[in-house]
This record gives C-alpha cells, sequence and structure tokens, in this order.
C-alpha cells in the first residue's frame, strides 16, 4: 500500500461537488452572466466596514472568549427575539466561523456512527458530507414541486427508520426558496417528538422570507430542547465573506458543541465579531433595503420564467428561483452545460443538490435587475432553440 | 398605499430611468396599467419632471469647467428670495439654483467650456444684478461621487461565478 493510499477512506469517498465542475466550466468563459452564485451582490454595508475598520485601528486584534464577545452574543439573543426564540446568551449561544462552521460542530455533538441523518432534497450540499464526517449516514427526504418543495410529515415518516437520529431543516431553503409556515412546522414538530429526533435547523436565510414572517420550529411547544438553531451574518447582512455565523442552542448540547468549537476553532475572528455586532446593531434600515430589492428581482425572474413557458413555483424565500426544466426533455446537467456554451449564462443543475433536484435548475437573484433581464432574455432565445 | 406605491416607482426609475412600465409593474407587483397611470399622474403633476442618465463629463469632455457660487443676497419685501433666485436660474449656463441656510443664501451652479467664460458670467450677469450683495466662487476640480452614484470604476462584482 503506497503513502497516499492510507489517506482516510471516509474523505476520499466523499463525492466531489457537482457545483465544483460547473465552476471551472465557467470560469474559463468571457462575458458570462451568472444566476449561479449563493451569496448577495451587496457588498457589506459602509458603517459595517467602517466600524471594522475602526475595531482595527483601536488594536482588536486578539482572541476573543471561545464563544464569542460578549456583547455580540447579547446582540445575537436579542436578535433571536424577532423570532420568538429566548437564549440565554451566556450559556446558549456560540458565535461559530459562518453557519458551516455551527453545522459541523452540530453534527459532530450529535452523532454516533451508524446514526441517520434525515435531509430533506434538494437542499444546500453541505450536509451529507458533513454527516459523513461526523460518521452518521444521510438518509434523503424528497421535497418536490407540487408542494412548493415545503417536507410534509407524510415523506419524512417514510424515511424513517430506528436509527434515525438528526433531522436537518433548512427553510427558506438554498436551493428552491421553499418557506414553511408555523402549520407546516408543527405538523413536523409532531413527527420529530414521535421519534424522538434531534433537529438542526439552518435558518440562514430566514430574514429573506418574502411573505409574512419566518417562523423558527424551536419556537414549537416541545422543540426547543432537541433543536440546534443555526443561522449567521452572511445572507440577510451580505458578510459572507467575514465568516460570522453562530449555534443556538440548550446549553446540555450546546457546551458539548463548545468543546469542539474551543479545540478546533478556538474563536471566530474579532474583525467579523466587530462588525457583526455593529450590523447587529445598526444594521436593519440597511438590511430592510436589501430584502426589499430582492423581492422586486424575485416576482421578475419568476416571470420571467414563466412568460417563456417553463414553470417555476413561487420561492417564498431565500434568493434563488427554481425553475422546472423537464419540459425540455433535457437533463439539469445538460440544461446548465448547453445554456453556458450556446447562451453564457451560469446557473446550476438541480441534481447537484440531491435528489428531487433533477429536472430544475437553481437561477439566482441576488444579481442586478439590469443582469437578470439579459439573463432571462438569454435563456428565453435558448428554450426556443430546444421546442424547435 | 398609493403614496408609498408611487415613492417605490420613484426610486426605481431614479435608479434606471429607461425601466420599462410593465417591469416596473411585475417587480412591485401590480399590473402594468396602475403602473403606468401612476406614472402618468406624476408625471402630470411634475412630480417626474425628466428622466435623465448620470454621466461622468469628465470622461468625454475635459474642457467642461463647472462652478458653485455662493450669493448672497438682500431678499425683496413680499416676495422674499423667490424674484432674485428666478432672475438667476433663467439664465441658461445656470444648471441649478437652491436658496441655503447659513453664510450665503443661494447657492448656484454655473456650467462652461472655459473658466473665463464662468468668471466672466459672475463679473458681467450675476454680480450686477440687483440686490445681489457678494459672490464666492469655488470651481470644481473632480467628481467622487454624484446623485448616489459613485463615479470610480472599480465596483466590479468580487464574487466567484459559481458558488454553493
Ligand atoms: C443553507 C445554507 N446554510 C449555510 C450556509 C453557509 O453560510 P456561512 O458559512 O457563510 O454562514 C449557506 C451558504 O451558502 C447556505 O446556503
Amino acid at each position: 500500500m503506497s503513502l497516499y493510499d492510507r489517506l482516510s477512506p471516509a474523505v476520499k469517498n466523499i463525492p466531489s461537488s457537482g457545483i465544483r465542475r460547473f465552476f471551472d466550466l465557467a470560469n474559463q468563459m468571457e462575458d458570462v452572466i451568472s444566476l449561479g452564485v449563493g451569496e448577495p451582490d451587496f457588498v457589506t454595508p459602509w458603517h459595517v466596514r467602517e466600524a471594522s475598520v475602526d475595531a482595527l485601528e483601536r488594536g482588536f486584534t486578539s482572541y476573543t472568549s471561545n464563544k464569542g464577545l460578549p456583547e455580540l452574543r447579547a446582540a445575537i439573543a436579542d436578535y433571536l427575539q424577532d423570532f420568538h426564540l429566548n437564549y440565554n446568551s451566556e450559556e446558549e449561544i456560540v458565535v461559530t466561523v459562518g453557519g458551516s462552521e455551527a453545522i459541523d460542530i452540530a453534527l459532530r455533538t450529535l452523532l454516533t456512527p451508524g446514526d441517520e441523518v434525515l435531509i430533506p432534497e434538494p437542499s444546500y450540499v453541505s450536509y451529507r458530507p458533513c454527516t459523513i464526517l461526523a460518521g452518521g449516514t444521510p438518509v434523503g427526504v424528497p421535497t418536490y414541486a407540487e408542494d412548493e418543495f415545503r417536507l410534509t410529515p407524510e415523506h419524512l415518516r417514510a424515511r424513517i427508520t430506528p436509527q434515525s437520529k438528526v433531522l436537518i431543516l433548512c427553510f427558506p431553503n438554498n436551493p428552491t426558496g421553499a418557506v414553511m409556515t408555523e402549520e407546516d412546522l408543527r405538523a413536523i414538530a409532531e413527527v420529530a417528538i414521535e421519534h424522538d429526533l434531534f433537529v438542526i435547523s439552518d435558518e440562514i436565510y430566514a430574514e429573506l422570507t418574502y411573505e409574512g414572517r419566518h417562523a423558527s420550529i424551536a419556537a414549537i411547544p416541545g422543540m426547543r430542547e432537541r433543536t440546534v438553531v443555526i443561522s449567521g451574518m452572511s445572507k440577510a447582512f451580505a458578510m459572507t465573506g467575514w465568516r460570522i455565523g453562530y449555534a443556538a442552542a440548550p446549553a446540555d448540547i450546546l457546551n458539548l458543541m463548545l468543546k469542539i468549537h474551543q479545540y478546533t476553532i478556538l474563536c471566530a475572528p474579532v474583525m467579523g465579531q466587530m462588525a457583526a455586532l455593529e450590523a447587529l446593531r445598526n444594521g436593519s434600515a440597511e438590511k430592510q433595503k436589501m430584502v426589499d430589492k430582492y423581492n422586486q428581482r424575485r416576482r421578475m425572474i419568476v416571470k420571467g420564467f414563466r412568460d417563456m413557458g417553463l414553470a417555476c413555483h413561487e420561492p417564498k424565500g431565500a434568493f434563488y428561483a427554481f425553475p422546472d426544466i423537464r419540459s425540455t426533455g433535457l437533463t439539469s446537467e445538460e440544461f446548465a452545460e448547453r445554456l453556458l456554451q450556446h447562451s453564457r449564462v451560469a446557473v446550476v443543475p438541480g441534481s447537484v443538490f440531491g435528489e428531487g433536484g433533477e429536472g430544475f435548475i437553481r437561477c439566482s437573484y441576488a444579481t442586478s435587475v439590469e443582469q437578470i433581464q439579459k439573463a432571462l432574455e438569454r435563456i428565453g432565445d435558448f428554450v426556443k432553440t430546444l421546442s424547435l | 398605499m398609493n403614496t408609498s406605491l408611487k415613492l417605490q416607482i420613484l426610486h426605481l426609475l431614479h435608479e434606471n430611468s429607461t425601466i420599462s412600465h410593465e417591469t416596473i409593474a411585475t417587480m412591485l407587483n401590480i399590473d402594468t396599467e396602475t403602473a403606468s397611470r401612476l406614472i402618468e399622474q406624476m408625471e402630470r403633476e411634475k412630480i417626474i419632471l425628466r428622466y435623465s442618465t448620470v454621466i461622468n463629463w469628465d470622461k468625454v469632455e475635459s474642457q467642461r469647467v463647472t462652478a458653485v457660487i455662493d450669493v448672497k443676497v438682500t431678499p425683496q419685501r413680499e416676495v422674499g428670495f423667490d424674484a432674485i433666485a428666478e432672475r438667476i436660474y433663467r439664465f441658461p449656463e445656470v444648471t441649478s439654483v437652491s436658496l441655503m441656510s447659513g453664510a450665503y443664501d443661494l447657492q448656484v451652479v454655473v456650467e462652461g467650456y472655459h473658466l473665463k467664460e464662468v468668471a466672466r458670467f459672475v463679473s458681467e450677469k450675476l454680480s450686477t444684478i440687483e440686490h445681489v450683495t457678494g459672490t464666492t466662487t469655488h470651481f470644481k476640480l473632480k467628481t467622487y461621487k454624484f446623485d448616489g452614484v459613485i463615479f470610480d470604476d472599480r465596483e466590479d462584482d468580487q464574487r466567484l461565478v459559481i458558488a454553493p
């Protein structure tokens, strides 16, 4: 056995990301309009950037407490109250390196080898690999366009086994834009309690809910004790590059998560934490402006797809439209690849997001109105060539 | 309800005056007729005065000069500052006139093709108007930001083409 053959099989066996291949393709081409980006097109609001520069000038360059700056945790606890979530900032909140780290440490804390993790799909791409790395077994639970990609208790029950331990919820959803109402969540909570499941609720897109207010499953009676809420600054505050997220959970869970965090990360970067503090304290007006803009673009892109004859459910959250391209007779990979090559528009094939994503493409509307209009024209022309 | 709708329409048009009524309607979740009706109404009411474009003239005509002139005047009985303001804004070389609080009264912006042309306007036309008691002229050297638009070329999208 050679040296490299002995590298971790668990890691080697993780399939490489389907997104990666498209990235390489798109990256070589010029004049590409990208609807493939899963992050805001807005630059972080200036007052936030300015606060971070100021913090640097004042010499905030050291470690913070493992859990994160106490003021920031207090601001997060305040902020979560908007969603009827009450967490003690001293004992129940940890500031992480993006929501990404929070997903990882939550799974590692909740799983023992052989446990199954229920992942409603299509879904964000990191839940499966993180589950595998934590020794668990991912089990997809399909969601369907007919249900506006909401998770239904029936489909969930169908995938539950005696090994089921954790359910990951991601609503508003990447890539489908689906949201779950409080009523929808109650039905899921009932199943979770019945089967004594833990829930990891990735609510990073909570602010980007366009009809009514986001509902958290952790606010439903009986759920708080079994739920880890994950969120972060990346999406709503246009702060992806700062790498600040957080998790909120009962102290019994959080203290174990903290152990991993403490030994692997030590603490989230202080400059980012200072910026996050400014954003949470003074950023709601700027945030609202961005949300309003996304909403306008959302209506435009959905109408655009429907006008060109593609079915498109109404995405009520996040910043993705997920049109149905099955009528073209192409697979989502073929569609995305040809669209890129013929029309220079980058989208992400739904198939990379797991079961049920095939036949759909993810189109981010976190880009300017002008770009969306141009992209829609190009996609429309492309779709016309297909139906000839 | 219509006032907030009108405001939203105005913001969209202010950002891009070439946007179609249909697109505005879609973005604001109203029908095209309503959008058109509200826009026409605002045109009639002179809320919308012109559909124009923000241009970085520095890139086109290096000769162009802009002067911002602080003008002190003695207000007149009955008409206050308005009559003097009108005498000033009637000149075609004047691009804007505003009444200000503070050390002077009217802020006048004048555009011309030569420094001399603008200087002559100030000394021969502006200063000689009755009730104008003093002027201070500032020449604009460079525009960094105008009407909410930053004029440098650095605003490229830094994001990767595709990201999860
Ligand atoms: C659903 C979801 N969760 C978590 C993340 C990770 O975000 P971050 O690590 O920047 O907080 C993303 C990013 O795309 C996401 O879409």
